[in-house]
């Protein structure tokens, strides 16, 4: 191999041949480092973020049954992977809505004193149509419909 | 005895290489001066930090990471395990007043201007220590899986996905899925008890490598009477004589932990209910309340930007601002209107954390 250290010039050794092979061993080298590196975390990476959960398919559920909720009176219950909440207002008429407050992700409760629904987290309140009406809540609870099928309560949610 | 001593030592010498111990020992001094005694809050939140690793190994014995058995354990530990109800409450009480020291620290060191050249890099590691900190704090609050854990988690990871771009990837990593769940809780115990840790070992060597390089900081109104011949440079040696202040300190702090648990033990609360509502007067640790607070009084839209996401951006600014403290404040060691700004900043800072949380509280 010719070196081109060994030049007996003081002047900096022009680009030779060996400057030029080092150069591409250096870059093959470094490509295999960082490939390799890449190889690891991409791994990693991909193992922290959890598989998919196949989501909730029932799009129907039954809540109550008849007779169980009171005028202005409430329940959470568990629809697919989150809580839901029927109300039951005054005059005897069940609402359904999701419970999770769109502002930062909270359980929501009915307030019979206010006959409104309330997130007790940020003090965010809709009314009972779902409309965001005070408090930080962004966007209004989604509603779902509500029959009554025999003695069951049955939540809805639209397709 | 004192041969015996010296035969030890000096074994130990040639094999470490010089007197490296001994002359260290020997050498390192603290100054003394008025503001002396905000020195002690570096070494009080290092020995609560040992009394959290020294506690937390023993809850390790008998707390299990899963949604169907966290609770169920605490409670065993509370009521079954002999002395364990005084253990957990050691490990909350201890971890509170860490919380509370190292908030002292910070600001004592950023009114000293402590981190003026060339102490920067210890300023940088102690507030990435703080974050570890306030880290150790949230994921540990979630591992007793009650109601208030889990709803402070909904939250707080939650305000997670609000980060542009990234946001929801980060929500899904934290969460170990969409929802606050089991996969939470186990995730939440790998980064309390072994992610955290090595992060927090590794900074705090380097930190406290830095503290022994550097030495102690003298304030700059010191400094300067120094200088000016006004006042004589003190100091006093590290061993034995403020190692020793160190202890009796850290000794009054395991009798304020002690009768701390003893009088008011750590309340475990109601197991979490994934589908029931959040109780009324929730609210995250006091710590955290001054955010807490901040989002309650931002409306949902501020011009065309959602509220929480606002608030989201104006701490991690605050936060970035803070770390890097050092490098904007470069004339920290003198007085001009440069240094007094950002002293005004940071009581900007401290009044505005104390008044939204007090706001929180009432």
């Amino acid at each position: 191999m010719i070196d081109a250290n060994s030049g007996k010039s003081a002047a900096p050794p022009a680009e030779g041949p060996a400057d030029s092979s080092r150069r591409w061993v250096n870059l093959i080298l470094g490509t295999g480092v960082v490939a390799t590196i890449a190889s690891f975390i991409y791994p990693a990476i991909r193992y922290v973020i959890p598989p998919p959960v196949a989501e909730a398919t029932n799009l129907s559920v039954v809540a109550a049954k008849v007779g169980e909720l009171k005028n202005n009176s409430a329940k959470v219950f568990r629809f697919g992977s989150e809580p839901a909440i029927l109300i039951r207002d005054s005059e005897g008429k069940y609402l359904a809505f999701t419970a999770v407050c769109t502002h930062l992700g909270c359980t929501v409760q009915y307030r019979p004193d206010l006959h409104e629904i309330w997130c007790p987290c940020h003090n965010g309140t809709y009314d009972l149509q779902g409309r965001n009406v005070s408090g930080p809540p962004p966007r209004p609870l989604a509603q779902f419909q509500v029959h009554i099928q025999g003695e069951d309560i049955v939540v809805v949610r639209n397709a | 005895m004192d041969g015996f001593k010296r035969r030890i030592l000096d074994w130990l010498n040639e094999r470490l290489g010089g007197e490296g111990i001994e002359e260290f020992l020997r050498h390192k001094r603290v100054p003394l001066h008025e503001h002396t005694f905000w020195y002690y809050f570096g070494g009080m939140a290092l020995f609560l930090f040992v009394i959290q690793v020294l506690t937390g190994i023993l809850l390790l014995m008998y707390y299990r990471p899963t949604a169907s058995g966290a609770f169920e354990s605490v409670q065993f530990i509370m009521t079954q395990v002999k002395f364990g109800w005084l253990i957990r409450s050691i490990h909350s009480w201890s971890a509170n007043l860490m919380i509370l020291v190292v908030f002292i620290h910070m600001f004592s060191v950023f009114f000293m201007k402590a981190y003026r050249r060339p102490r920067e890099l210890t300023w940088v590691s102690g507030m990435l220590i703080f974050f570890i900190v306030l880290g150790f704090g949230f994921s540990g609050y979630l591992l007793p899986w009650n109601t208030l854990a889990f709803f402070a988690t909904k939250v707080g990871t939650d305000m997670a996905g609000f980060v542009p771009f990234i946001g929801k990837w980060i929500m899904i990593f934290l969460r170990g899925g969409d929802q606050v769940t089991g996969a939470t809780l186990t995730r939440f115990f790998g980064f309390h008890v072994a992610v955290l840790p090595g992060l927090a070992t590794l900074l705090l060597a380097f930190h406290l490598l830095l503290v022994q390089r550097l030495g102690m900081s003298v304030p700059p109104g010191v400094e300067k009477r120094i200088k000016e011949g006004l006042e004589p440079e003190r100091s006093i040696p590290f061993f034995p004589n403020f190692l020793l202040r160190d202890i009796m300190g850290w000794y009054a702090a395991l009798g304020v932990l002690g009768a701390l648990a003893a009088i008011f033990p750590w309340e475990l609360g109601t197991k979490a209910n994934p589908f029931g509502s959040a109780p009324a007067g929730i609210h995250p640790e006091w710590y955290f309340l001054f955010m807490y607070q901040t989002l309650k009084y931002l409306p949902s839209k501020v011009f065309f930007i959602d509220g929480e996401l606002l608030g989201l951006m104006l701490f991690g600014a605050a936060g970035a601002l803070w770390v890097i403290i050092p490098f904007l404040d470069y004339k920290a060691g003198g007085f001009g209107r440069r240094t007094r700004f950002f002293t005004g900043l940071g009581i900007f800072a401290l009044g505005y954390i104390i008044v939204m949380s007090l706001l929180a509280i009432v």
